[in-house]
C-alpha cells in the first residue's frame, strides 16, 4: 500500500497485546520514549479471548502512574485495529506523533539529556 | 486555657487561688442515694466533684446520671468519660446530654483495659482515645460541630480536662510530650495520677515549666491518702503506673496499725504543702478512695478551707 | 490469606521523596497472590519511582527485590549484606512483614507500600473478600461454616437483624446478609436446630480486645 508514517517510531512486535505488561510500558519511558502506543486487535477479535482487554486495563493503569509521577498519562494510548486497517494505523501514528510534538520531549529525556537508552542500562 | 466557659472550676483556677477537686465513685448498684451522700460529705470543701466512669473497668452506675444528680444538688460536677466502652456517636450524644443539664467540666480519658475489671471477656471500643475525645469536645464547643460534620446552635460549654501520669516511667520527657499533645488537642486542665514520688513530679513540672506548658494548662496535683500499709504495698506492687517509693511504705508501716490512717493523712497534707511551692501546680485533686469522709479534714489542714466564693 | 492493595503512589512519594537510594522489597507470600506486593509490583513501583525522580531532575537509585516471606527472620536475613546501602526500604509486605523488617533492621527507615486489608479468599482474580477476623475461638461448627463475626456488619451472634432485606445487609445491597447465608446453609445440611439456640455473650479475650496476641506451642518449639 506504500503508506507513509513518521520514521521516529520503533515497532516492537508481540504475539498479543495481552503479553504487554505494565513494566514493559514503564520501561519504555525509562529508556527515553516520548510516547508509547499499544495497538491490539479489535475488541472481541482477540485470538486469545481477552488479551487486548487485559492490555487496555494495563494501559489505563500506566496512564494513572504517569499522571502521578509527573510525565502525564496522555503519553500512552491504546488502539484497536484489525490487520486490514493499515491506513488507520498510519493515521494513528501520525496523530500520536503530532500530539507528542505538542507535548514536547519526555521529561525523562529532558532530565537525562539523552536519547533512547538500551533497556539494559536502566534495569541494571 | 483560652476558651472561657461557665465552669466554676475554671473560674477558680483563673482567680489564682489553688483549686480543690475530689471525686465520687458511683455504686455498683442503682442506689443513687449513695452519690448524694458522698457528695454531701465533701461539697463545702471542693470546687468541683469528679464522677468516675466505670473506673478500673468495673461496671457501675453511670457517670452521666451521677453528674446530673450532683448538678441538681447545686454542686459542680466533672464528668469523667472513658473511650473504652462507647464509640464517638455515644460519647458525643452523652456530651450533648450532659451539657443540656448545665454540666460544664469533662475529663477525657481512654480508660483502663477491661482486662482489669469485672467483665474481662467483653469487647472494647476505643473508637477514639483520650486526646481525640478532647479534640472532639473542643470542636463541639468552639465550632458547634460534631465529628461527622453536623453543625448545631446550642453548644456544650465544657472546660476540658484530661489526666497525666508523670510516673509511668522511666521516660518523663515522653510524658511531658504526651501532655503537650493533649494541650494541642484542647485540654485546659490536668488531674495527675496519684503522686507519691515527689522527685519525679518535680522533674516533670520543671520540664513543663521549661517548655511554658504550665501556662497553657492548669495542673491539679493528684493526691490519694494511704489508709494503711497494706494499701501502700498494694499500690506499690499491683497498680500499674503508680510509683510508691519504699520510704512511703516504711513510713506508713512504721507506726502502729491504729495510727496508720492518721499517718496517711498527714503524709498527704505534707505532700500538698510541698507541692504548693512547685511552679505550675494550680490546685489539688484529692482522690480519697472509698474514704471521702477524710476530704474535709485534709482540705482544712492544708489551709484551703473555707473555699473562696467567686462571683 | 492476607489481602492487601497497593498504596496510592503519591503517598509513597511523599515519604521517600528525599531519599537517594531506595529499595523496594516485595514479599512472595500473600501479597503476591493478591497482586499487591510481589516481585512484579515491586518492579512497577521501582520503575514508577525512577520515572518520578528522573523527571524531577534527581539521580536516585531505586532497586527492587522480593523475599520469600517477610514474616520470617530467615528470609529477612537475605537483605543483611545490602540493606545498609539504602536510605530507606519500602516494604510491599503486609503489616506483619513491614513491622518484622523494621524490627530486624531497627536503624533502617522502613515505609509501607501496601494497605493491608483483611484475611479473605480469592473469589476471582482481582476480587477478594473477607472471611475471617481471627477472633481466636472458632464458632464455625455452630454457624454452618459461615462466620457471622466476619460476615455480619454488626458481628451479631444471634442474627439476622431487622435490617436484613431479601438476603442483603442493611449496610449495602451488595453485601449478602451473613445470617441469611447461615440460615440457608444450616437448612441445607439439616442443622436448623442450631439456629434457634441462643448464643451467649462471647468471650472476646482471644480476639483483638484482649490485647496483642501470641501463640506459644511448647510441642513445636526447639
Amino acid at each position: 500500500m506504500r503508506l507513509q508514517y513518521p520514521p521516529n517510531v520503533r515497532i516492537i512486535e508481540v504475539p498479543c497485546t495481552g503479553k504487554v505488561d505494565i513494566n514493559h510500558l514503564l520501561m519504555a519511558f525509562e529508556v527515553g520514549a516520548d510516547g508509547v502506543i499499544v495497538v491490539g486487535c479489535l475488541e472481541g477479535d482477540c485470538h486469545y479471548m481477552a488479551g487486548n482487554l487485559h492490555a487496555k486495563k494495563r494501559v489505563s493503569r500506566v496512564k494513572g502512574i504517569l499522571d502521578r509521577v509527573g510525565l502525564g498519562g496522555e503519553r500512552v494510548g491504546m488502539y484497536n485495529l484489525s490487520s486490514g486497517m493499515g491506513g488507520r494505523f498510519a493515521e494513528i501514528v501520525r496523530e500520536m506523533t503530532e500530539k507528542i510534538m505538542e507535548l514536547g520531549p519526555s521529561p525523562i529525556r529532558k532530565a537525562t539529556g539523552t536519547a533512547l537508552k538500551a533497556a539494559g542500562e536502566v534495569a541494571a | 486555657m483560652s476558651a472561657e466557659t461557665p465552669s466554676k472550676l475554671q473560674k477558680m483556677i483563673n482567680s489564682g487561688n489553688f483549686a480543690v477537686t475530689s471525686e465520687v465513685g458511683p455504686p455498683r448498684s442503682a442506689d443513687g442515694a449513695i452519690i448524694e451522700h458522698k457528695a454531701m460529705m465533701i461539697k463545702d470543701y471542693v470546687d468541683a466533684i469528679n464522677v468516675t466512669d466505670n473506673q478500673t473497668s468495673v461496671c457501675r452506675l453511670c457517670s452521666l446520671a451521677a453528674c446530673i444528680r450532683i448538678k441538681q444538688m447545686g454542686l459542680e460536677p466533672v464528668l469523667q468519660m472513658v473511650t473504652r466502652d462507647r464509640n464517638r456517636i455515644a460519647m458525643q450524644s452523652d456530651i450533648l446530654g450532659a451539657a443540656s443539664f448545665g454540666i460544664n467540666n469533662i475529663l477525657c480519658l481512654t480508660g483502663d483495659h477491661q482486662h482489669f475489671g469485672d467483665h474481662a471477656s467483653c469487647a472494647n471500643v476505643f473508637d477514639l482515645d483520650s486526646t481525640q475525645l478532647a479534640m472532639c469536645v473542643r470542636m463541639m464547643r468552639d465550632e458547634g460541630k460534631l465529628l461527622g460534620g453536623w453543625e448545631f446552635e446550642v453548644r456544650p460549654q465544657m472546660f476540658i480536662g484530661a489526666a497525666a501520669n508523670p510516673f509511668a516511667g522511666p521516660n518523663v520527657a515522653m510524658r511531658v510530650s504526651r501532655l503537650a499533645k493533649k494541650v494541642a488537642a484542647g485540654v485546659q486542665f490536668i488531674q495527675t495520677q496519684c503522686i507519691y514520688n515527689m522527685d519525679t513530679i518535680k522533674t516533670f513540672m520543671k520540664m513543663m515549666v521549661d517548655r511554658g506548658l504550665h501556662e497553657k494548662v492548669a495542673i491539679l496535683a493528684g493526691i490519694t491518702p494511704m489508709k494503711n500499709v497494706g494499701m501502700a504495698k498494694y499500690m506499690q506492687k499491683r497498680v500499674p503506673g503508680i510509683d510508691v517509693p519504699e520510704e512511703v511504705v516504711k513510713r506508713i508501716g512504721g507506726v502502729p496499725k491504729e495510727n496508720q490512717a492518721e499517718e496517711g493523712i498527714t503524709l498527704a497534707v505534707e505532700q500538698i504543702e510541698e507541692l504548693k511551692e512547685v511552679e505550675g501546680i494550680r490546685g489539688f485533686h484529692i482522690m480519697a478512695i472509698e474514704w471521702e469522709e477524710k476530704v474535709p479534714e485534709i482540705v482544712e489542714r492544708i489551709g484551703l478551707y473555707p473555699r473562696p466564693q467567686l462571683a | 490469606m492476607i489481602k492487601a492493595i497497593p498504596k496510592p503512589i503519591e503517598e509513597i512519594i511523599e515519604n521517600v521523596k528525599d531519599c537517594d537510594k531506595l529499595l523496594i522489597a516485595g514479599c512472595d507470600g500473600c501479597v503476591t497472590v493478591c497482586e499487591a506486593g510481589g516481585l512484579k509490583e515491586a518492579k512497577i513501583l521501582a520503575s514508577a519511582l525512577r520515572l518520578y525522580f528522573t523527571q524531577g531532575g534527581k539521580q536516585a537509585q531505586v532497586d527492587d527485590t522480593s523475599l520469600t516471606r517477610q514474616c520470617e527472620k530467615e528470609y529477612l536475613a537475605q537483605l543483611s549484606d545490602r540493606i545498609d546501602q539504602y536510605d530507606a526500604v519500602v516494604s510491599l509486605a503486609c503489616g506483619c512483614g513491614v513491622q518484622y523488617l523494621a524490627e530486624m533492621y531497627d536503624k533502617k527507615v522502613i515505609y509501607p507500600g501496601v494497605d493491608t486489608c483483611f484475611m479473605g479468599v480469592n473469589e476471582e482474580r482481582g476480587l477478594y473478600s473477607e472471611r475471617c477476623q481471627a477472633c481466636g475461638r472458632c464458632i464455625l461448627a455452630e454457624t454452618g461454616g459461615i462466620c457471622p463475626i466476619a460476615r455480619c456488619s454488626k458481628r451479631m451472634l444471634n442474627g439476622p437483624c431487622g435490617g436484613s432485606d431479601k438476603g442483603k445487609c442493611e449496610v449495602s445491597k451488595d453485601v449478602p446478609c451473613g445470617w441469611e447465608l447461615i440460615y440457608e446453609r444450616l437448612k441445607t445440611v439439616g442443622q436448623l436446630d442450631r439456629f434457634e439456640n441462643p448464643t451467649v455473650p462471647k468471650d472476646w479475650t482471644t480476639s483483638r480486645d484482649g490485647g496483642p496476641r501470641k501463640i506459644v506451642r511448647e510441642d513445636l518449639r526447639i
